[in-house]
């Protein structure tokens, strides 16, 4: 090959001095980073991914690691990157895929957006002393209530209410399904929604046994490919969720290869051991807006009207009409996945330059259905890319009703986000099969984790109202003067109908 | 037998088919709907063995998510009838609109005549004994059997010179079988779609299918009991495997 290799992306080193020889590196190590010959631990740092799995079981941390330990020649065009994909199209001539979420350095709103807090003229709140209402209701709210009088005299309420989710905290973990992630990673999230009392998606994976207990806290997904779908899945949930497309990579279907649909991946989706499982780009019973008030009527006549309905789209460049049309084909909530949202598996010009920012999304659509006053027809759920309890409060603020985290909870169970997601080989027995990696993640310790991490937002949510003098989720939620903008242009500043910060 | 008939004229679908799963929780084998005109949704989401002849042209979506019913429609059906179907059968004295059969994963679909664009889509098995079958007997439109994963989409063609003449069969199929009347012209075939000999042993594997589709209409099997068909399968199990790879 006139090529040659190109650079290892990382370079891995053993404090000789550290090193006390137990080799739990090279137990850990999916990859094969790392070998023993003789009495001495081998290395080789081509295999590294820098998934950190060996860093954090190494009980002396001797292990180091550098990314992109030889350098190029620096060049503002020819990064290392664009030099180096081109080298692997002209070995392959094929799509290149990655895993993870967007990877380019764009600038990121949530942190051009600066929230707002109490001084002198109205105080704010302290949580510790004053109840803060979280709670929030997925789904259609009547536009006003009508009562009647009973013969009794009591005041009954007359106005038929569609159903909704309801949630203890705004904050509900996204669709990742069981075929790109493991049961116990499953598992350990569903255990703590239920334990918050917020929900979690299924993916498009079908819903396998064992979540069965936590089917109430359960939102199943009916994707292109109608994977695991049967009346029985669709009567599990507590919601349906249609996706139409995927922030990672809008407007395309997914792959999931034959190697990761093992026996139970097999049984849960409904098809058959060691078969790709291919997710059409549309869903071929969807051609029009038309068509999705079809599917979506059908879910629910299929479950009686007793369930929400979400449609989950990505953010692309005419979201905002696109969301109007979901809030009139009785669709109970849109969610609109940014396109930093993340994936197993996506094309990497598609994960790196297609759709647009949640945060510019979820104002945008926002303020449409405001204007057309279909707002309470629909509510807002706002994913991809979401860090922390600040990017939730400008979410909120922006117009969300809750958000849907991903990469977060993954992180909480242990993911580095090194984006080998689609290898099969995940250390953290997260977004594998393979039984031996799979059983390094405990369910009921990833419960823990996972629900902390909801539990520490919802605390940091709680002050951050408080400091702001808002003691109720409905008073954040579109709520746009409480947000500055800082170093963003005019175009943007009008798009979020925020105002630069000092005015 | 227990016998319930409904009149549908001018109904909405969802009190329709809160009476048809009334009826079949109160017991009935047989629904029998009357004036039936553009219902959607009927037979969504309904489990049991109750048969359900229903009187008229359907809407869209005819026995989605079905899980054992049969239906039997006197009139042609709208579109995707037997959508993401479990189990049960449906039987269309007439012709059907597009998507039929899409993503179905058991159970069978039997239409007379002629159905429109996509039929059998996304088609897809995942145990040998609920394999899904689509029999169609007339032609269909183009990218029949799309995606298709599993089961079996069945053409015969009945009356007409060609089974098929539109484009795009089987494109992008990477499990189960399409099998056609007579021969296939190579430029009907989509990508991913390969042509097969139809044997002796394929004849013995669908006669019960074409016996079962020719007793729904009254055909005489005979006719169709030969090695005169055209088998197109994916001509891999993995379509994508090389389009992709890793950064």
């Amino acid at each position: 090959m006139t090529l040659g290799s190109v650079p290892p992306k990382f370079k891995v080193s053993i404090d000789r001095d550290q090193c006390m020889d137990c080799g739990r590196c090279i137990e850990n190590c999916s990859y094969g980073v790392y070998r023993r010959e003789g009495d001495k631990i081998l290395i080789e740092s081509r295999k590294c991914t820098a998934c950190l799995r060996c860093v954090s079981m190494c009980p002396r941390d001797a292990i180091n690691i550098t990314e992109k330990p030889v350098d190029y020649r620096s060049h503002p065009v020819w990064t290392r990157e664009a030099r180096e994909d081109i080298i692997n199209q002209a070995r392959s001539g094929k799509i290149i895929l990655s895993g993870m979420g967007n990877a380019r350095d764009l600038p990121i709103i949530y942190d051009h957006l600066l929230l707002d807090a109490c001084q002198v003229t109205n105080p704010s709140i302290d949580p510790l002393r004053e109840p803060m209402e979280l709670r929030t209701y997925i789904g259609k709210k009547p536009s006003k209530l009508k009562f009647k009088k009973t013969e009794s005299g009591d005041v009954e309420l007359d106005t038929k209410l569609a159903p909704n989710l309801k949630l203890n905290t705004p904050i509900m973990i996204g669709h990742m399904s069981f075929g790109a992630i493991s049961l116990n990673s499953q598992l350990s999230m569903a255990k703590a929604v239920k334990e918050i009392g917020t929900f979690m998606g299924t993916g498009e994976g079908g819903l396998h046994k064992k979540l069965y207990p936590y089917q109430d806290n359960m939102i199943v997904q009916v994707a292109s490919g109608r994977f695991g779908v049967n009346i029985d899945y669709l009567e599990r949930g507590a919601a349906i969720e249609i996706k139409i497309g995927q922030g990672a990579k809008p407007g395309i279907g997914g792959h999931l290869p034959g190697e990761k649909v093992n026996e139970e991946v097999s049984k849960t989706r409904m098809i058959p051991l060691g078969s790709d499982a291919i997710s059409p780009a549309p869903h071929h019973d969807i051609y029009s807006i038309e068509d999705l008030v079809q599917l979506i009527r059908s879910l629910k006549e299929a479950t009686e009207w007793k369930k929400p309905v979400f449609v989950k789209i990505a953010a692309v460049h005419n979201v905002a009409p696109i969301a109007a049309g979901i809030a009139r084909s009785s669709a109970d909530a849109v969610v609109i996945d940014g396109f930093r949202g993340g994936t197993g598996a996506a094309p990497k010009v598609f994960r790196d330059h297609v759709g647009i920012p949640i945060e510019a999304a979820v104002a945008s659509v926002d303020q449409k259905l405001r204007e057309q006053g279909v707002r309470n027809e629909i509510s807002i759920i706002a994913s991809g890319g979401i860090r922390n309890s600040a990017d939730l409060a400008k979410s909120i603020a922006l117009g969300a009703d809750a958000v849907y985290i991903g990469t977060a909870a993954l992180i909480s169970l242990g993911c580095r986000v090194c984006g080998n997601c689609y290898r099969n080989l995940c250390p953290w027995g997260i977004a594998t099969q393979r039984p031996d990696l799979v059983s390094r993640l405990d369910p009921e310790a990833g419960a823990v984790q996972v629900s902390n991490l909801i539990r520490g937002w919802t605390l940091e949510l709680s002050e951050l109202m408080g400091a702001a003098g808002i003691n109720s989720i409905e008073s954040l939620r579109g709520n746009r003067d409480r947000l500055r903008g800082y170093m963003l242009d005019e175009g943007m500043l009008k798009i979020l109908d925020v105002l630069p910060a000092g005015a | 037998m227990k016998t319930v008939r409904i009149d549908a004229k001018g109904m909405h679908y969802t009190p329709l088919n809160q009476k048809i799963r009334a009826a079949v929780a109160d017991g009935a084998e047989e629904i029998i709907l009357d004036n039936v005109l553009g219902q959607r949704f009927i037979g969504d989401g309904l489990r049991g063995n109750v048969r359900i002849i229903i009187n008229g042209v359907p809407g869209g979506d005819l026995g989605m998510f079905m899980s054992g019913p049969t239906c039997i429609v006197n009139g042609n059906a709208e579109h995707a009838p037997g959508n993401t179907m479990d189990s049960g059968m449906l039987v269309i004295h007439g012709s059907a609109g597009d998507a039929v059969a899409h993503s179905m994963r058991g159970g069978k679909v039997f239409v007379k005549n002629n159905i429109g664009y996509r039929g059998g889509i996304h088609m897809k098995q995942y145990e040998v004994e609920v394999r899904p079958v689509l029999v169609v007997g007339g032609t269909a439109h183009s990218f029949l059997g799309e995606y298709m994963a599993g089961g079996l989409v069945l053409v015969l063609g009945i009356g007409k010179e060609k089974a098929m003449t539109d484009r795009g069969i089987g494109s992008g199929i990477h499990g189960g079988e399409i099998i056609i009347r007579g021969e296939v012209d190579d430029y009907l075939l989509g990508l991913g779609a390969k042509k097969f000999k139809f044997t002796e042993a394929d004849l013995e594997r669908i006669a019960p299918i074409i016996k079962t589709f020719c007793e729904q209409f009254g055909y005489d099997p005979a006719e169709f009991l030969d090695t005169n068909y055209t088998r197109i399968g994916p001509a891999s199990s993995r379509p994508f495997a090389s389009k992709y790879v890793w950064e």
